[in-house]
């Protein structure tokens, strides 16, 4: 069985132009939706604040739930369904005995003693918050450096910045997606954007490796020459790959449960742009940079 | 060609057999008596989000331990002053770590260093400036020793809730400094985590002092405390209403007795009420000092803090020898398990503030492992018949492969006794898929060669070389993104870095290693035509 046809021959340095336009209109939506939306929608890993997730034996109301907690005066409760009579409750305020007190009795004044059960409590506080942001970013900083290195060390130094600028155009649009579909951004949530990384340079590597090879054997030819036949050559292998990884990724989104019910969504949309930028994007920006570095050398002489 | 297969074979028969081998204990309930000695105890350790439990994150207010110390201090340094004759108008404790003083003479600046010297080597002047004939001196810790003095309190702490921990029985907590100032403390299926959480962040620091009978508690209630007392506030419930209140007392400052001096504390069931209360035993010392004590105030009140609120203040009505006290007062039969549990662990020496609480039911995480194993399972079935239908027999020596990826992932976890979360079975399920690209990439360059008209033997061996290098650069820098999470991550996110880590590790060995032995297997000695892939 095959999905690309040996001898395939698409034109995807031609079609250059058309991706960076469609990449750039990504970057500024994902950009817009973030600003316009007046930032991320941080989970309590990063903004602080507490969640208490509760199960109810029958069915409870979003209403009813909303008028127990209205009562007790945590007022900026959201409250949020994620299963059978099951629901999250996320407030700023920090777990407190007099709130896990309150709660308790509020639930129990409106759905009765035994109705409900307290599965999971979870407190960050201002001081871990901010922590935890740190360390979010300088992972992910690190990782594209880390990256940068290697691909320098292995390959050339422009085909790490052309892979590195498709890592961060991964990152940028993945957080883009998620902000238009205003799903919070927590830790777990950080773990699939390195992930992507992961995933999105070994999808890159695969093409440069074979650029590299294909030099070697002609080096008469000029890399935008080059540069298409390796990108076609590997796409079957590109395309399976994704496809096996989204064949789990879409068990752990429908199977998975509700903790990792995001994680799986964001990585399906890193997977999917990611395989995207190792097709459309890296090669063409390390031709770029060969352009660039042409013409500088011309004006020299 | 045959040998080098032969140790090929033998080597990923030991990995698999090692492999399998830390597996037993997690898939056997109970391995038959005879055979039990030869196998490792521990099943593939879970994480609290799988099997319930409790995470806090603590930070020691070690600011606070400072700032005590210095008050105590102030006391001695006033009797110092006073036994060397150094006339002074004001010793006290000012804001933060830091006692202010003022000497009515130029001259006692001097003899105030050499007490420093002699004394109270921890202090030092930090500022002084002349004031009516004598200086005015702000004295601080110095800045070695203070940090010194926090690095044990903190290390005081963690001891301290280890005790308690221990006392109250849980099974394998972990208790582990973290940074300058924090403690990480994590209660695997504690099922009444409120009670957890007090029985670890109360200070339990217990004291003994007079009240201040000679003034009037009213006039103190108006704002005038007089010199050497302080208003405390005791609770007090009315047994019929069952409304709760607070008894104002007036106290001498002067701790006579603290908690440190206790040998033991059990709690005892009062004979009359049928009501528990703590009874405590003092050590030799706190014994002798209690005897002396309540011989000398016989007919006064003396009261029974704990932290800062009055428990009881009963008359003392004789010498108390034999070094036995007790601590009455509303107390459940838990309340008094646990608070005679705090005091036998001791005071924290700084009072600590909870950062971080993440608490899981045992009922979530039961459905978290249901969900995962289900979601894993799916996700290896969608693979599996995928890379069937793909590559066809090739294919199924990619799956075959796999199915030893993830025993030997397994086997790894448990023998490194590594913990295994929620999103750690995220990163299985990804390895799953992630681990066949390796041989996405190989049969593809097999199928690319054989299109150049190579025989299929030539076409292997291209296609293992010639992908090799692709998979080593691929995975090392998929490996570096998951080492960069493994260093950063908190948590449940460090075990989805481990498995991912492990599992392309593995992968590279079963996709590359072991799959060329198959192969080699089918072609040796043998001329075949064609191939299935």
């Amino acid at each position: 069985m095959e999905f690309i046809k040996p001898g395939t021959h698409f034109d995807f340095v031609g079609k250059m132009k058309i991706a960076l336009g469609i990449s750039a209109a990504l970057i500024i939506i994902s950009i817009l939706s973030v600003v316009l939306r007046g930032g991320l929608n941080f989970g309590i890993d990063f903004a602080g604040g507490t969640i208490i997730q509760v199960k109810f034996s029958k069915a409870a109301p979003a209403d009813a739930i909303r008028n127990a907690f209205a009562g007790i005066n945590v007022g900026d409760a959201i409250i949020q369904e994620i299963g059978e009579n099951e629901v999250i409750v996320r407030t700023n305020q920090p777990m407190t005995k007099e709130l896990q007190v309150k709660v308790a009795e509020a639930m129990t004044g409106q759905f009765g003693a035994g109705a409900y059960e307290i599965r999971r409590i979870e407190f960050v506080g201002p001081k871990v918050g901010r922590d935890l942001t740190n360390k979010a970013i300088l992972s992910i900083v690190f990782a594209w450096i880390g990256m940068l290195i290697y691909i320098a060390w292995r390959f050339e130094f422009r085909y790490g910045l052309g892979a590195i600028i498709a890592l961060i155009h991964d990152t940028i649009i993945t957080i883009g997606a998620l902000s238009l579909l205003n799903k919070e951004f927590t830790l777990v949530i950080v773990a699939a954007l390195l992930t992507i990384i992961g995933y999105s340079i070994n999808d890159t590597i695969v093409v440069f490796d074979r650029i590299r090879e294909n030099r070697k054997k002609d080096l008469k030819k000029s890399l935008a020459e080059i540069i298409n036949p390796s990108v076609n050559e590997t796409l079957s292998r590109t395309i399976l790959t994704a496809f096996t990884v989204i064949l789990v990724l879409l068990s752990l989104f429908f199977l998975g449960g509700p903790v990792i019910h995001d994680f799986a969504f964001a990585l399906l949309v890193g997977v999917v742009i990611g395989t995207y930028s190792s097709i459309f994007i890296a090669s063409p920006i390390v031709l770029a940079f060969e352009n660039i570095q042409i013409s500088k050398g011309k004006r020299k002489k | 060609m045959f040998k080098s297969l032969k140790i090929r074979l033998a080597i990923t028969a030991v990995v698999c057999l090692v492999a399998v081998y830390f597996l037993v204990p997690t898939f056997v309930a109970q391995i038959p008596s005879p055979l039990d000695r030869y196998f490792p105890k521990d099943k593939i350790h879970l994480g609290l989000d799988l099997q319930g439990g409790m995470h806090l994150i603590l930070e020691v207010d070690a600011d606070k331990a400072l700032e005590s110390m210095m008050e105590r201090t102030a006391g001695d340094l006033k009797e110092s002053l006073m036994e060397n004759r150094i006339r002074f108008r004001n010793v006290e404790k000012a804001k933060g770590a830091a006692i202010t003083m003022e000497l009515s003479e130029a001259s006692g600046k001097s003899a105030l260093e050499k007490i420093l010297n002699e004394q109270f080597s921890d202090l030092e002047i930090t500022s002084s400036a002349p004031r009516e004939g004598g200086q005015l001196i702000t004295l601080g810790v110095k800045n070695k020793r203070a940090a010194d003095l926090k690095k044990l309190t903190v290390e005081h702490s963690v001891e301290t809730i280890r005790n308690r921990v221990d006392q109250f029985g849980v099974a394998e907590p972990e208790i582990i400094p973290e940074g300058e100032n924090r403690i990480m403390v994590q209660l695997p299926g504690i099922k009444d985590p409120e009670r957890a959480k007090n029985l670890i962040g109360k200070t339990a620091l217990l004291e003994f002092k007079l009240v201040d009978e000679e003034n009037s508690l009213d006039e103190a209630l108006r704002g005038n405390v007089p010199e050497g007392s302080v208003v405390a506030y005791g609770a007090r419930e009315d047994r019929a209403s069952g409304q709760r209140g607070q008894v104002p007392y007036l106290l001498k400052n002067k701790t006579l007795l603290t908690g440190a001096s206790l040998e033991t504390a059990k709690v005892q069931i009062s004979d009359r009420f049928g009501e528990p209360h703590v009874s405590m035993k003092f050590n030799s010392q706190g014994a002798a000092d209690f005897d002396r004590i309540t011989n000398e105030n016989v007919r006064k009140r003396l009261a029974i803090v704990l932290d800062g609120v009055v428990h009881s203040a009963p008359v003392i009505q004789e010498r108390i020898s034999g070094g036995q006290a007790q601590i009455t007062g509303n107390f459940t039969m838990e309340e008094a398990r646990d608070l005679a549990i705090v005091l036998r662990a001791g005071a924290l020496p700084a009072p600590v503030n909870i950062l971080e609480e993440r608490t899981v039911g045992p009922s979530l995480g039961s459905d978290s492992i249901r969900q995962g194993i289900m979601a894993t399972l799916i996700g290896f079935f969608l693979v599996v018949v995928f890379m069937f239908i793909y590559y066809r027999l090739s294919g199924l020596v990619a799956d075959s492969v796999l199915i030893l990826n993830v025993i030997v992932l397994l086997g790894i976890l448990a023998g490194f006794k590594a913990t295994l979360t929620l999103p750690g079975i995220a990163g299985i399920v990804l390895v799953i898929g992630m681990a066949v690209d390796a041989n996405v990439l190989i049969f593809e360059r097999i199928r690319e060669e054989l299109r150049l008209g190579k025989p299929p033997r030539a076409a292997i061996d291209a296609g293992y070389s010639k992908a090799f290098v692709t998979i080593l650069d691929s995975n090392v820098t998929t490996l570096i993104a998951a080492l960069f999470l493994f260093a950063f991550g908190t948590g449940p996110v460090k075990g989805f870095a481990l498995t991912l880590s492990i599992g392309i590790v593995v992968s590279v060995f079963t996709a590359v290693f072991v799959t060329r032995i198959i192969f080699d297997y089918f072609i040796w000695n043998r001329s075949i035509s064609r191939i299935s892939v």
